[in-house]
């Protein structure tokens, strides 16, 4: 009996399947692993690459370089206001179709077709070659036999997603499973001020990922979120809900100690954040558009009827993390692979566009403070990549608010292992 | 550079009126802590008046001046948490990481 309470007091209790044992990372330091990663998951992964915001008008594209999966993809609204993907290779030499400073940079802009550098082939906005230069000097040649490669494309709550199977094992929902789609019905289209950055990081994709997706480090590594006065080691951070769906965690936290920042005392608080009104979790002021109240906030948003609550985490397989703020605005993270040891990593701030100067400023308070503390979880990991990579262990133990850990590299084994056996992708 | 009731800030105004995240991270590696620190002691006292006074014009269409206090605002923002955390120009256990901001709204 004792035993089943404590199952139940424990998060990891919960979901027995994911075990209580050490953990191995030699899925973060071996080449090997991150080659069969490559095709075992990001070719067969439904994979977040933008927002329809992106493409705000028929013509719109961006290109997206996926060097995990040794392509890029032109992510386009067609004619018809479709969103559309095409693999980035012009059908007669093989040349990067899209391009403007050098092959290797993403590029974005408008267009009616897209036209090689190479021999002036064009294509339209459908991916159908539409000119051929001096066509007649192709022997028995029909230009609707060499369209552009279509890439899997779906669209989700203004989240665009391709899938580079030739036939992805789920659709993009079925994917995505019931915690995910609790995000439906958020306002995303009305949180568009968007504040972008990008990074190289020096480790493994799923060590920066493992960093922000537990909250036992904070009180650490972040103490000085806390001003000196509060500052302690003896009683840590603690996160109230935890939730695993298929290949996919969330996770809930209701704000230091239980109090939201907005509600500390102006002493337990940095002066700029009490002189402009906003930090680390956002402007102090929820902007007043009913949308963002969190009483009309879809009920997935915060599945742990958490009170009070601030951030729910959702951690979208493999490389996608959404972070929805109650202070009424959200961040998003992505992981893309480079090698066993290297990714590029991409955070994008989002906020309801600032309709005054103090609405901007505290916008930009919080998009810097982020970024600090940010920048102490990507300066650590390079020391985490060199302590694993050494090799002096070969497992690790795990608290039980670290489930979300260990589910991931659980989950990320069961994908190669099912692609190792051949079949199809694991199912999510 | 400034608004005429700001003009306690316009010796610090040539050297943080800067429009971007990234030139203005790039600035405050490249200052010291006593160059940091008495530009906030100077402009944070002003803070509350800078945002009152921003706010009576529109966002996007704000005269010159305005535009540059805004900036001002920004840097104050950019150098207040080395100031009054890490008492050092880098973010403290930041390593080597960096994070680029490649993308803003303007202003």
């Amino acid at each position: 009996m004792a035993d089943v309470a404590e199952r139940r007091a424990s998060w990891t209790g919960r979901y027995p399947e994911l075990g209580t044992g050490l953990v191995s990372y030699e899925d973060s330091i071996s080449p090997e692993f991150a080659e069969l990663e490559r095709e075992a998951i990001f070719r067969r992964a439904w994979l977040n690459v933008g927002r329809v915001e992106q493409l705000p008008r028929r013509g719109s594209f961006f290109t997206k370089e996926l060097a995990v999966a040794r392509t890029s993809v032109i992510v386009t609204r067609d004619l018809d206001g479709q969103v559309r993907a095409f693999h980035n290779v012009c059908r007669h030499r093989g040349n990067k179709l899209v391009w403007d400073k050098t092959p290797r940079d993403q590029t974005s802009g408008f267009c009616r077709q897209f036209m090689c550098k190479y021999h002036g082939w064009r294509y339209g906005l459908d991916g159908q070659l539409n000119f051929v230069l001096q066509e007649e000097e192709f022997s028995g040649f029909s230009k609707a036999d060499f369209p552009l490669v279509a890439v899997n494309c779906e669209v989700w709550e203004g989240f665009i997603f391709v899938n580079l199977a030739r036939e992805p094992g789920q659709s993009l929902l079925e994917f995505l499973g019931p915690m995910v789609r609790g995000l439906e019905g958020y306002p995303f289209h009305l949180v568009t001020e968007r504040y972008a950055f990008r990074a190289d990081i020096l480790s493994n994709w799923k060590i920066f990922l493992d960093a922000f997706q537990e909250y036992y480090h904070a009180s650490v590594l972040h103490s000085q979120q806390q001003v000196p006065a509060l500052r302690t080691f003896e009683t840590g951070f603690k996160v109230p809900h935890f939730q695993v769906s298929g290949p996919h965690r969330l996770l809930s936290t209701g704000g230091w100690k239980g109090v939201p920042r907005h509600l500390t005392p102006p002493d337990q608080m940095y002066p700029i954040e009490s002189a402009t009104r906003a930090g680390l979790m956002g402007p102090w002021q929820r902007p007043d558009i009913p949308e963002l109240d969190p009483a009309r906030l879809p009920a997935g948003i915060n599945p742990g009827n958490l009170d009070p609550w601030s951030i729910s985490n959702f951690q979208i397989f493999p490389n996608f993390v959404i972070l929805v703020y109650e202070r009424g605005w959200y961040l998003t993270y992505h992981y893309w692979p480079t090698s066993h040891n290297t990714h590029v990593w991409e955070m994008s701030f989002y906020f309801p566009p600032a309709r005054n100067a103090s609405e901007r400023i505290r916008h930009e308070v919080t998009a810097v403070v982020s970024k600090e503390a940010g920048l102490q979880d990507a300066g650590t990991l390079d020391g985490t990549q060199m302590g694993l990579e050494s090799r002096v262990l070969s497992e690790y133990p795990l608290s039980d608010q670290e489930i979300t850990v260990r589910h991931l590299h659980k989950v990320v084994g069961e994908w190669v292992q099912s692609y190792l056996r051949g079949g199809q992708a694991a199912r999510a | 550079m400034l608004p005429e009731k700001f003009a306690d800030l316009e010796p610090f105004a040539g050297k943080w009126c800067v429009p971007t995240e990234a030139a203005r991270y790039a600035q405050r590696l490249a200052s010291t802590m006593a160059e940091m620190q008495a530009f906030y002691d100077a402009a944070f006292p002003r803070v509350c008046d800078a945002m009152a006074h921003l706010d009576q014009f529109p966002l996007r269409e704000l005269p010159y001046r305005e535009l540059n206090l805004l900036h001002l605002v920004y840097s104050l923002v950019m150098v207040s948490l080395p100031v009054e955390v890490w008492h050092q120009p880098r973010v403290i256990d930041s390593g080597t990481a960096y994070f680029d901001r490649y993308l803003e709204p303007v202003p």
